[in-house]
């Protein structure tokens, strides 16, 4: 485990000097309905709750069928975690429990209401908010990365109220 | 470019002494809604047809001609008539205009255009008081073919600063993110152009979000924010080598990047653990020297001219406002006080004025006031406008405006009376303009 993560961390330096290198885009947001792991049918299939139809355990497929939510929302500028907001990090968070390997970004994402640079702080914001949550529930930081889209990625496309709840948003997304 | 230096220049400099000129061509500039000067631009002549890498001069002389009607009746001061339309005239008549047949307008702009035997272009420009029936000035540009838009710009800017008392900006580049695709993945890519979309050029691929470019003073690089790696941050592209570098090491998110007047230092924001903060750090790279320490979100920060100021939006009061700090952080003291919220704040380069982005009842619009925060006007009108950056000259902002739901956004400007709001043209759509320096 040391040696792989050494092998990154160089890894990723060589790509930070890179300027624009071609990078995958596995941690921009699912796709709505995006549950089913395309190597589902692999792993043998143990008891992580819900989903047991072969998805593999501390997969990202396993993670989205086991948590509440991979994503929670806020109020227009702000970055609490509501009641509603514990309890989806709490089931994240007793997912990871048990997937103590298991590394995770969270990005965190604004409304268009605010103006770009503002949205990427405020993004950082909620990341971090959940993030902090997180840990406060046991995880370890040095498990969680964050990275903030600001306005960039909205996930409902819409100018209207209901777009806007669905796009202040911090998502958990699994490293694999 | 070459300027070159016309022959008759005493003369010149007699007639720029006339009063008679000044008072019956000047363009009054004060008021917003002033009657444009009705001013002639026929086809520059050439002295002898030749074919160039540019095109032939004959049809550079149309070409230039249409160039600087177009700047100067971009800028809301002019009505130009021509070259369309306009009678020839003879490389004779250049120095010394057929004066009848221009009284239909109150100043006339002619030139001509000439190969010369290095491969080089000349064109000459001359501005005459079409009333007072004299010439106003006159300047010459040696140019490389491929620059030859340039010397329309230069000739239009010679005119512009001559009738309305304001500095250049015709010769200037806007920097800006090129946008395309759906609204939930947009492809941005870092794009350049001259201040009326020619020329356009890509500087990066869109294979990773870039966001917020901005000029080097002296032209030659370009600072941003890029996605690269999904790590954002902020990066300095030398524009001859096309090469990008990472600006600040092992940081956090870092964003928000603008030069200093001098080209030293870049001043940035960088969030941890959720605080964001304001920093400076040599253009070269090193150590970021934090500037502001609230909680909170400072960000935004844009210097004064002299470099001895700095204005900022922060949060720390519950919501965005503007506030000004001398270079080194001290004296940090709140300037917007109306009702919403205040962002992106861009001190004029003539250092009277801070242009914003305010938001209130639902909508964006960009504003003015000054440093001390007095005399606020808003400028634009519309769901969504964004970002202004300051013409070269301080009189002409440039910004983007984004559409409700589909969110497509475009470049536009508008003069800071508010009047002679206009599209700026780009092939795909636009965000996040930088107006340049006017071009050496």
């Amino acid at each position: 485990m040391t040696k792989i993560s050494a092998t990154l961390f160089v890894a990723a330096g060589l790509l930070a000097t890179a300027g624009c290198a071609k990078k995958r885009p596995a941690v921009l947001p699912p796709a709505p309905g995006q549950t089913v792991d395309p190597n589902a049918g692999i792993g043998t299939g143990t008891g992580t709750g819900t989903g047991t139809n072969g998805v593999v355990p501390g997969s990202r497929a396993d993670f989205q069928q086991s948590v509440a939510s991979d994503t929670i929302n806020f109020g227009l500028d702000q970055y609490d975690i509501d009641a509603t907001a514990r309890q989806i990090l709490d089931s994240q968070a007793q997912w990871l429990t048990r997937y103590p390997n298991v590394r995770v970004t969270i990005e965190g994402h604004a409304d268009e209401r605010g103006t770009r640079e503002y949205n990427l702080a405020l993004g950082d914001r909620r990341a971090n908010a959940a993030s902090s949550y997180l840990a406060t529930r046991g995880i370890s930081p040095s498990r969680i990365t964050t990275i903030s889209y600001g306005k960039e990625r909205p996930l409902a496309l819409g100018s209207d109220e209901a777009a806007w709840a669905q796009n202040r948003r911090a998502v958990t997304v699994v490293l694999q | 470019m070459r300027k070159v230096t016309m022959a008759l220049g005493a003369v010149l400099a007699s007639l720029l002494a006339a009063p008679a000129a000044f008072a019956q061509v000047e363009v009054d500039i004060e008021g917003g809604i002033s009657e444009p000067l009705p001013i002639a631009v026929p086809v520059m002549p050439t002295p002898q047809v030749a074919s160039t890498p540019a095109g032939a001069t004959d049809a550079l002389g149309r070409q230039l001609a249409e160039i600087v009607a177009t700047d100067l009746r971009n800028s809301g001061l002019f009505k130009p008539a021509g070259p369309a339309g306009l009678p020839a005239v003879a490389m004779a008549q250049v120095q010394a205009p057929d004066y009848a047949a221009w009284s239909g307008a109150q100043a006339l702009v002619q030139g001509y255009v000439r190969a010369e035997a290095n491969g080089t272009l000349t064109i000459g420009c001359y501005l005459y008081d079409t009333f007072g029936r004299t010439e106003l000035t006159r300047q010459g540009f040696n140019v490389a073919p491929a620059e030859w838009r340039r010397a329309a710009h230069k000739c239009a800017d010679a005119v512009y600063t001559r009738l309305s008392g304001e500095g250049a900006y015709f010769d200037s580049r806007i920097v800006y993110v090129s946008e395309t695709g759906p609204k939930g993945n947009r492809i941005k890519r870092l794009a350049i152009m001259d201040q009326d979309g020619a020329n356009h050029r890509f500087l990066t691929n869109g294979q990773s979000i870039v966001l917020t470019p901005r000029f080097a003073p002296n032209q030659q690089s370009i600072v941003y924010m890029s996605y690269a790696n999904e790590r954002p941050a902020i990066y300095i592209l030398d524009e001859g080598s096309g090469r990008s570098r990472l600006l600040v090491q092992n940081a956090s998110l870092t964003f928000a990047p603008r030069f200093s007047p001098d080209g030293r230092y870049v001043l940035f924001s960088m969030a941890q653990a959720g605080n964001t903060d304001i920093y400076r750090v040599p253009a070269g790279g090193g150590s970021p020297q934090r500037l502001t320490n609230a909680p909170g979100i400072d960000t935004g920060g844009s210097y004064s001219p002299d470099g001895s100021k700095i204005v900022f939006e922060s949060d720390r009061s519950g919501s965005q406002q503007l506030y000004v700090m001398n270079a080194d952080g001290s004296n940090q003291t709140r300037i917007s006080f109306g009702g919403g919220r205040y962002a992106t704040p861009v001190w004029s380069p003539r250092g009277d004025l801070i242009a914003f982005t305010r938001q209130g009842g639902g909508t964006f619009r960009i504003g003015i006031m000054s440093p001390s925060g007095g005399g606020e006007k808003l400028l634009s009108d519309a769901w969504g406008d964004e970002g202004p950056s300051w013409s070269p000259n301080g009189r002409v902002l440039t910004f983007f405006r984004s559409a409700q739901g589909s969110g497509r956004a475009q470049i536009w400007s508008v003069d800071l009376t508010g009047s002679n709001i206009r599209r700026i043209p780009t092939a795909l759509d636009g965000s996040d303009p930088s107006w340049g320096p006017i071009r050496p």
